[in-house]
C-alpha cells in the first residue's frame, strides 16, 4: 500500500485499512487474550487490540466504570469541551490518520450531543467508533435518568450499531464495531454500553476484532466488467474521470494519478475527495458541483464517457440529475454495491476496493482513448473560467485573498479544516490542494462548528504538520469553546475567521432567491473574536480576525437542483 | 455583491441535447422516462437480535421504499428470523431495496423471489353472525375455518395467496365484516431453490449455531448477497 500516496506524509508508515488489519492480525493471531477483570477493562482492551491512538470525549455518570479503566491505560484521551466537538475531533482524527477515531460520551445529553457528530461521519464516510454509557439494564425502559434510547436515535446514523449484551462479549463487540468501521467503505459505529455491563465482572478478554463475514466488501471488481469498462475507456473521445471520497479512504491517490496521466484523462473531484489528485496538474479540472470550478462543471456536461470512482453523485455534486452528465457512458466503481445506480445509473459497474479497480483497469486497457481535442477544449475552459476574483484597492479585504496568502504561507502538507458556510467554499476553491487527507471538512451534513474541533482532532493526528481553520463568524461560535481544549493540550492550530459580519451563505441565498430579504442572516452585533481568543486561547492555538469584504459572494454558483453546465459566474446570472 | 467572475455567461455557453430521467438513467440510450414500478417479494434471513426489525423497517421509511407488507419469524436456525418484505418499486427501486437492506449488519442474506415462488397469507375475518349457515358455506368454499362462533359475530380464518384473500374478503362482506386482521405475505422459493442465496434448506435444519451458507457459497453471498439470479450489477443491456 505504501506507493498509494507519497511517502513523504507518512503514508508509508500508515497502512490502508486492508493492509492495516492484515499486519495487525498477523501480529495479534499470536498475542494473547489481554487479561480484564471488569466489562469497562475489557472495553478499553478491546480499544487497545484494535489499534485505537487516540479518544475524545467528556465525562459522565453511564460512562464513568469506562475512563476507571482508561486510567490505568495508555490511550491518550482529550477531554473535549462539548460532546459535539468530542464526535467531530474523532471524525477528523480517523480523515487524517486513517484509523478511526473515538469518541465517548455518556448516556442521555451525552450522546444526543455526539449525535451530530456522528451524522457527519456517517454522511461522509468517516472511520469513527462512538461509545456511549447507558443507564443499567434493569432501568432501560423506565425513562431513567440521563436515558435516551441511544441505538434507536443512532441507528440511521451510523454503519451499525450495538447494544451490549453481557460483560463477557463487549470486548469482541466493541473490536468488531472498530474493525467495522474502517472495512469497506467506512463510517460510524457505535456501541451503547449499560452500566451494569461495564461494571460488571468478567475475565473474558476481547478476541481478534473481527467483522462479520457475511459482510466482507468484494475488492477485485468483476473482469468482465472491467473488460467493459476498459473498452468504453479506449472509444471515449471526452472521457473525464471523477475521483470521489473513496480514492482518499482507499489510499488510491497514487493509482488514480497513474492511471489518468498515463492515459491523459483530465480528473474531477468531488469535494471530499479534493487534494487526491494534485491541483496545480495539467489534468486538473478540481472540483464539480454547485461551487465547483466552472471548467469541471463543463467538462462533466460535455463528456461522453466519465469514470466515477468512489463517489456517490450527491446532488450538490450533480446538480439536477437530468442534466448530469447527460450524454456521458457512465462507468462507476464503488466498493459499496448500493452506491451503484443509486442516484445516476451505471452503464459499467465495477464494485470493488478504488486502488485495485484502478489497477485492475490500468491492466486491461490497452491504449490511450483518441482525445487530445478534448484535452484541448478542457485547457481552454481552464483559461475562460479562470478562478480570478477581482481586487480593485477601493474594495475591502477579500476571503479568497486571505486564502491564498495562508497556502503560500504554509508547507504543501499543512492540513485544512472548515466550518460551514461561504467561508468553507472560499477555502476549497482558493488553496491550491496536492495531497490527499489535507482536506478536512464538513461535506455531506454541512455542520456548521465543524473546524475548530476538526483542527483539534487533525493536530492530533499529525502534531508535525501544520493546521490551518477557516472558520466564518457564525459557524466559529457554534464550537468556539473548544479553543480551551487546545490551550490544555497545546495544539498550535490556527483560526482564520473570515469575518463578514453576516451568516454570509444564507444572505448569498437570501439575494439571489428571496428578493434580499434579509431575514435572520446579518448580525446586529459580533464578538471581538480576538478579546474571546485573549481570553480562551493562551498558548497552542492562534485565531486571526478578518475582516473581508460583506458583500462577496460565492462563484461559481449552480443553483440547487439546476444543470452543471449552466452555473452562474456573478448575481445577475442566477 | 462582489465576486463575479470572468467567462461566457450560461446563454453563451455550448448545451449538450441529452437528458437522464429521474431514475439517473440516459433517455435515448435505455431509461425510459417514467419508468414502472412492480411488486416484487423480497426475503431476508436476519440475525434475531433486539433492533433488527427496527433497524429493517426505519431503512425503509428513511429511503421511501414503499413498502406493502412485512412478516418476520423464526427459521430452523436458532438465532436467525426470516423477514419477508413485499415492495412496490420500479426495478431500480428494488435493486436499491436489495442492496440497502443487504448491507444492514444483522442482516446475513438478501434475496428476490421469483415470480413461481410459493407464497401465503392469512387474515381473520369477523363478520356479523346473522347467517351462519352462509358464513360456513363461504368458509368451507375458501378452506376456511371457523375460528370462533358467537351469537352476534363468527370469526373465520381464511389462508392462501394474496388474489385469495383479496376474493375472500369481497365475498364476506354482504354479512357485515365487523373487524378484519391481514398478516401480510410470507413465501418461500418453489422447490431445491434456495430462499435467500447460500441458504440451503436442508443443512440449516440440523446445523443450530453454524451460518446456513457452506464456504463455497459464503463467498458468493458475501459479494452477491442481493439476489437469487445474478446478482452483481449488471452493465447496461443497450441492445
Ligand atoms: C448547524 C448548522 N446550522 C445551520 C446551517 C445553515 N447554514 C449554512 S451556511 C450558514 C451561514 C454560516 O455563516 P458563517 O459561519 O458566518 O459563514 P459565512 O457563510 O458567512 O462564511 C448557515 C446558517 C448549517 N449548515 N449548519
Ligand atoms: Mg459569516
Amino acid at each position: 500500500m505504501s506507493e498509494h500516496a507519497p511517502p513523504e506524509f507518512g503514508e508509508s508508515e500508515r497502512p490502508g485499512p486492508d493492509a492495516g488489519s492484515e499486519a495487525e492480525a498477523q501480529v495479534e493471531s499470536d498475542a494473547e487474550t489481554p487479561a480484564v477483570e471488569t466489562g469497562a477493562g475489557a472495553v478499553v482492551a478491546a480499544l487497545e487490540r484494535a489499534g485505537a491512538e487516540t479518544l475524545f470525549g467528556v465525562q459522565g455518570g453511564a460512562i464513568m466504570p469506562v475512563y476507571d479503566a482508561l486510567y490505568d491505560s495508555d490511550l491518550r484521551h482529550v477531554t473535549m469541551a462539548h460532546e459535539q466537538g468530542a464526535a467531530h475531533a474523532a471524525d477528523a482524527f480517523g480523515i487524517v490518520s486513517g484509523t478511526p477515531g473515538v469518541c465517548l460520551a455518556t448516556s442521555g445529553p451525552g450522546a444526543t450531543n455526539l449525535a451530530t457528530g456522528i451524522a457527519d461521519a456517517d454522511m461522509d464516510s468517516d472511520p469513527m467508533v462512538a461509545l456511549t454509557g447507558q443507564v443499567p439494564t434493569e432501568f432501560v425502559g423506565n425513562d431513567a435518568f440521563q436515558e435516551t434510547d441511544t441505538t434507536g436515535l443512532t441507528a440511521p446514523i451510523t454503519k451499525t450499531n450495538y447494544f451490549a449484551q453481557s460483560p463477557d462479549s463487549v470486548g469482541d463487540t466493541v473490536g468488531e464495531a472498530f474493525a467495522l468501521a474502517r472495512e469497506g467503505r467506512p463510517g460510524p459505529t457505535l456501541v451503547d454500553l449499560p452500566k451494569d455491563v461495564t461494571q460488571a465482572e468478567t475475565t473474558a478478554g476481547p478476541g481478534e476484532p473481527a467483522t462479520p463475514e457475511t459482510h466482507a466488501p468484494q475488492i477485485d471488481a468483476d473482469e468482465e466488467a472491467v473488460a467493459d469498462a476498459a473498452r468504453t475507456l479506449e472509444r471515449a473521445e471526452k472521457p473525464l474521470i471523477l475521483a470521489g471520497g473513496g480514492v482518499v479512504k482507499g489510499e488510491a491517490s497514487g493509482e488514480l494519478r497513474t492511471f489518468a496521466r498515463e492515459y491523459g484523462v483530465p480528473v474531477a473531484t468531488s469535494m471530499p475527495a479534493v487534494g487526491c489528485f494534485p491541483e496545480d496538474d495539467d489534468l486538473a479540472m478540481e472540483m464539480i458541483g454547485m461551487h465547483g470550478t466552472g471548467y469541471a462543471n463543463m467538462a462533466v456536461t460535455h463528456c461522453d464517457v466519465l469514470l466515477a470512482v468512489g463517489t456517490r453523485f450527491d446532488d450538490r455534486l450533480t446538480g439536477g440529475v437530468e442534466t448530469f452528465a447527460p450524454e456521458a457512458e457512465v462507468v462507476h466503481a464503488d466498493i459499496d454495491p448500493a452506491e451503484i445506480s443509486k442516484n445516476v445509473h451505471a452503464d459499467v459497474a465495477l464494485v470493488g476496493d478504488a486502488a485495485t479497480v484502478l489497477d485492475q483497469l490500468d491492466a486491461e486497457v490497452a491504449h490511450e482513448p483518441d482525445c487530445q481535442e478534448w484535452r484541448e477544449q478542457c485547457r481552454q475552459w481552464k483559461d475562460e473560467y479562470a478562478m480570478d476574483y477581482r481586487t480593485p484597492d477601493d474594495e475591502p479585504l477579500k476571503p479568497q485573498f486571505v486564502v491564498e496568502a495562508f497556502d503560500e504561507a504554509t508547507d504543501d502538507d499543512a492540513i485544512v479544516t472548515t466550518g460551514v458556510g461561504q467561508h468553507q467554499m472560499w477555502a476549497v476553491q482558493y488553496w491550491t490542494f496536492r495531497e490527499p487527507r489535507t482536506w478536512v471538512s464538513s461535506h455531506g451534513l454541512g455542520t456548521m462548528g465543524y473546524g475548530l474541533p476538526a483542527a483539534i482532532g487533525a493536530k492530533v493526528a499529525a502534531p508535525d504538520r501544520e493546521v490551518v481553520t477557516f472558520e466564518g463568524d457564525g459557524s466559529f461560535l457554534m464550537t468556539i469553546q473548544e479553543l480551551a481544549v487546545a490551550v490544555r493540550e497545546n495544539l498550535d492550530i490556527t483560526v482564520a475567521v473570515l469575518n463578514n459580519e453576516y451568516v454570509g451563505m444564507v444572505r448569498q441565498w437570501q439575494d439571489a432567491f428571496y428578493d434580499g430579504r434579509h431575514s435572520a442572516s446579518e448580525y446586529s452585533w459580533c464578538p471581538e473574536f480576538e478579546t474571546v481568543a485573549a481570553a480562551l486561547a493562551h498558548d497552542g492555538p492562534s485565531v486571526v480576525d478578518f475582516r473581508i469584504d460583506p458583500q462577496a459572494n460565492v462563484y461559481p454558483m449552480v443553483p440547487s437542483g439546476g444543470a452543471n453546465g449552466e452555473f452562474a459566474l456573478s448575481e445577475d446570472q442566477l | 455583491m462582489t465576486g463575479g467572475l470572468p467567462g461566457p455567461a450560461p446563454e453563451d455557453r455550448p448545451q449538450p441535447d441529452g437528458r437522464r430521467n429521474p431514475q439517473g438513467e440516459r433517455i435515448d440510450a435505455r431509461g425510459k422516462a417514467d419508468p414502472e414500478t412492480r411488486t416484487a417479494v423480497v426475503s431476508a434471513l436476519v440475525e434475531h437480535e433486539p433492533g433488527v426489525l427496527a433497524k429493517v423497517s426505519g431503512l425503509f421509511s428513511r429511503r421511501q421504499f414503499n413498502i406493502e407488507s412485512l412478516t418476520v419469524g423464526p427459521t430452523t436456525v436458532d438465532g436467525h428470523a426470516r423477514i419477508t418484505l413485499v415492495v412496490e418499486e420500479t426495478d431500480a427501486g428494488i435493486e436499491q431495496v436489495k442492496k440497502q437492506v443487504g448491507k444492514l449488519v444483522p442482516v446475513i442474506a438478501v434475496g428476490e423471489l421469483a415470480d413461481d415462488a410459493v407464497r401465503a397469507e392469512l387474515v381473520l375475518l369477523k363478520v356479523r353472525g346473522d347467517e351462519p349457515d352462509k358464513v360456513h358455506a363461504i368458509t368451507r368454499m375458501y378452506e376456511g375455518q371457523t375460528l370462533d362462533a358467537g351469537p352476534r359475530t363468527i370469526t373465520v380464518q381464511i389462508t392462501g395467496d394474496q388474489q385469495k384473500i383479496d376474493d375472500a374478503v369481497d365475498a364476506f362482506r354482504q354479512f357485515g365484516i365487523v373487524e378484519i386482521a391481514r398478516t401480510g405475505q410470507t413465501a418461500l422459493a418453489r422447490g431445491d431453490t434456495p430462499t435467500t442465496p447460500g441458504e440451503s434448506p436442508a443443512a440449516s435444519a440440523e446445523s443450530t449455531a453454524e451460518r446456513p451458507e457452506s464456504e463455497a457459497n459464503r463467498t458468493e453471498s458475501a459479494t452477491n448477497r442481493t439476489t437469487t439470479e445474478a446478482t452483481r450489477p449488471q452493465p447496461t443491456d443497450n441492445d
